[in-house]
């Protein structure tokens, strides 16, 4: 089955939740809501055979609505090919549901991300900072956060 | 989980938040992060009833650098260096994956002498990391010739990323559009010097491990790891494929020029600490095939980076004679390039397992955002899984088998 008929798939199983398609430098990008971002992930991976999560991480669009992309890269060692689901998070309540139901490994990701972007999951196990220590403050990958550190002053 | 509840004085996370204190009699202990067998700065949370293991929780981040924020403030060609420093055993792999990445970005072609060339590096630097892992893994368990044996071999292969590019460890020779500078004088007939003796090499790591009954008793059935657990957990690389997952990027989705050699993928079912080790033994010997045919395919000369002035600046008697190679290389290392708007991910088999580069530019010089997804992130979460129930002497050993770098985990 070719991507672009696997995204009019979830067209017709998440009608009301599917919000479109891209093709970019030969990858393929399916954007679904929050609501569905489990189901339709649980989807790919059970019926079409996307069953290995390669990656999952986010991206911070600072000006625009909704601010935030959440991004899994799902492969299929059948077709030998990977595509990327895509859900948006809106900056006034960063949270989606935990993908650690389909994928254990989703945990330290999504903890990463807690981390990094300050993006909460619904039903996570053990939602912690991953990386940087438990008192640390502010979110260092949002793109409002400075390169130096919120402590120190530009150098002028 | 309340996050105060679990911070302690000094900001780590404390025992009583990643240890088991249900019952009385356990014991709850640090192991690291200063400990020589963790490889590197990982804590682990151990708790111990007597000797067997109950629960091990892996806290990381002791090493964490800020190498995707930083990249953000890079030019293209500037962040590459950064790579070198996550897995910090195999650099010139780091550095083919980002290249890679960045080069999809921008659409660019690579001459095929390059790729041939990338090959020949990434499996040398296969062999250095796995020399690696092989050497500690031993010492680990009590090995301590095959360490010093592993590691004067690894000394020659790292005295030819040397000779080609100044440095023995963070290389950055791979760089976006080809290579930093074309191979040494005479740089192939001492790699061929140095691979004529290798097999002797391997067969003695053979006769001093594989047959070896302190060896079999100490790897045999620990540490087992059953497919859908790897696969769950996201194992890649030698991990996956010794719990039977028959997966290998180089293979399946061939990057670079993979795709024109002829190489095997090792698999077992096993998925214990001996099947990682027999697995990691026959990616030795393919490397060091896959090696021998990048010297039969590499021209002796042709260029060796892309003749695109937008991507790599032009030769330095060009400068002299033409305006506008000129004004190709004040743009370029004034500004760098940039890529059109748009997002990729990029996987390569790095000697740990799928490495990807997840890049997303906004048109700009500079990266938007670089996620690297790491192998070693993934087999040190998977930890817990294969630690329990096994003894507190093994743990070191199952750490020693997932081959992860800190480097790699952290970032």
């Amino acid at each position: 089955m070719s991507p672009a008929e696997l995204g009019k798939k979830l067209e017709e199983r998440f009608p009301e939740h599917y919000l479109g398609q891209r093709e970019d430098r030969g990858e393929w990008t399916f954007w679904v809501d929050r609501a569905a971002w489990v189901e339709a992930a649980r989807y790919l991976s059970v019926e079409h055979g996307y069953s290995f999560l390669s990656d999952l991480t986010a991206v911070d669009y600072l000006d625009r609505d909704p601010r935030f992309d959440l991004s899994a890269i799902l492969l299929s060692w059948q077709r030998k090919g990977d595509l990327r689901l895509k859900t948006l998070i809106p900056e006034a309540d960063p949270r989606a549901d935990t993908l650690t139901g389909v994928w254990a490994g989703a945990n330290w990701y999504e903890r990463e991300i807690f981390d990094m972007f300050g993006i909460e999951f619904n039903n996570h196990p053990a939602l912690m900072r991953l990386l940087l220590p438990p008192d640390y403050v502010g979110h260092p990958l949002r793109k409002d956060y400075p390169v130096t550190g919120p402590a120190t002053s530009p150098y002028r | 989980m309340n996050i105060d509840a679990i911070t302690s004085d000094q900001g780590t996370l404390s025992i009583r938040a990643l240890g088991d204190t249900s019952d009385s009699s356990y014991t709850v202990m640090n192991m690291g992060p200063q400990h020589p067998s963790t490889h590197g700065v990982l804590r682990l949370v151990l708790t111990l009833d007597g000797e067997r293991v109950v629960r091990g929780e892996p806290d990381v981040g002791y090493l964490h650098t800020g190498i995707e924020k930083q990249a953000e403030v890079k030019t293209y060609q500037q962040a590459l260096t950064l790579t070198d420093r996550m897995d910090y055993l195999s650099p010139l792999n780091n550095n083919l994956g980002y290249a890679l990445a960045v080069e999809k970005l921008l659409g660019a072609e690579i001459p095929e002498r390059v790729s041939h060339i990338r090959v020949l590096l990434c499996e040398l630097s296969r062999l250095a990391s796995h020399l690696v892992w092989l050497g500690t893994s031993g010492l680990d368990a009590g090995a301590m010739s095959t360490f010093l044996y592993c590691f004067q071999e690894r000394e020659k292969i790292l005295d030819l990323f040397e000779t080609l590019s100044g440095v023995r460890m963070m290389t950055s020779y791979i760089t976006v559009g080809g290579l930093m500078a074309d191979l040494p004088d005479g740089f192939l007939d001492q790699v061929r010097k140095y691979l004529d003796g290798f097999p002797r090499e391997l067969e003695m790591y053979h006769g001093l491990l594989t047959g070896n009954s302190i060896w079999l008793e100490r790897t045999k059935g620990i540490g087992a790891l059953s497919r859908q657990t790897a696969i769950e957990y996201g194992c890649t690389g030698a991990v996956a494929r010794a719990s039977g997952v028959d997966w290998d990027v180089r293979r399946d989705l061939p990057y670079s020029a993979y795709a024109d050699y002829e190489f095997k993928v090792p698999l077992c079912s096993e998925g214990d600490s001996y099947a990682r080790y027999l697995v990691r033994m026959e990616e030795m010997e393919q490397a060091y095939r896959i090696c021998r045919q990048a010297l039969d395919k590499i021209a002796p000369s042709g260029p060796y980076r892309t003749s695109n002035r937008k991507i790599v600046p032009p030769p330095k008697w060009e400068i002299s004679v033409s305006m506008e190679a000129l004004i190709h290389h004040f743009k370029l290392f004034t500004e760098g390039f940039s890529p059109p708007p748009g997002e990729v991910y990029q996987r390569i088999e790095s000697p740990k397992g799928e490495l990807g580069f997840h890049m997303v530019s906004d048109g700009s010089n500079k990266p938007y955002r670089m996620r690297v997804r790491t192998p070693s992130l993934s087999h040190v979460q998977a930890l817990p899984v294969l630690l329990k129930g096994c003894l507190l002497a093994d743990v070191v050993v199952v750490l020693a088998s997932l081959d992860f770098v800190l480097g790699d985990v952290d970032r």
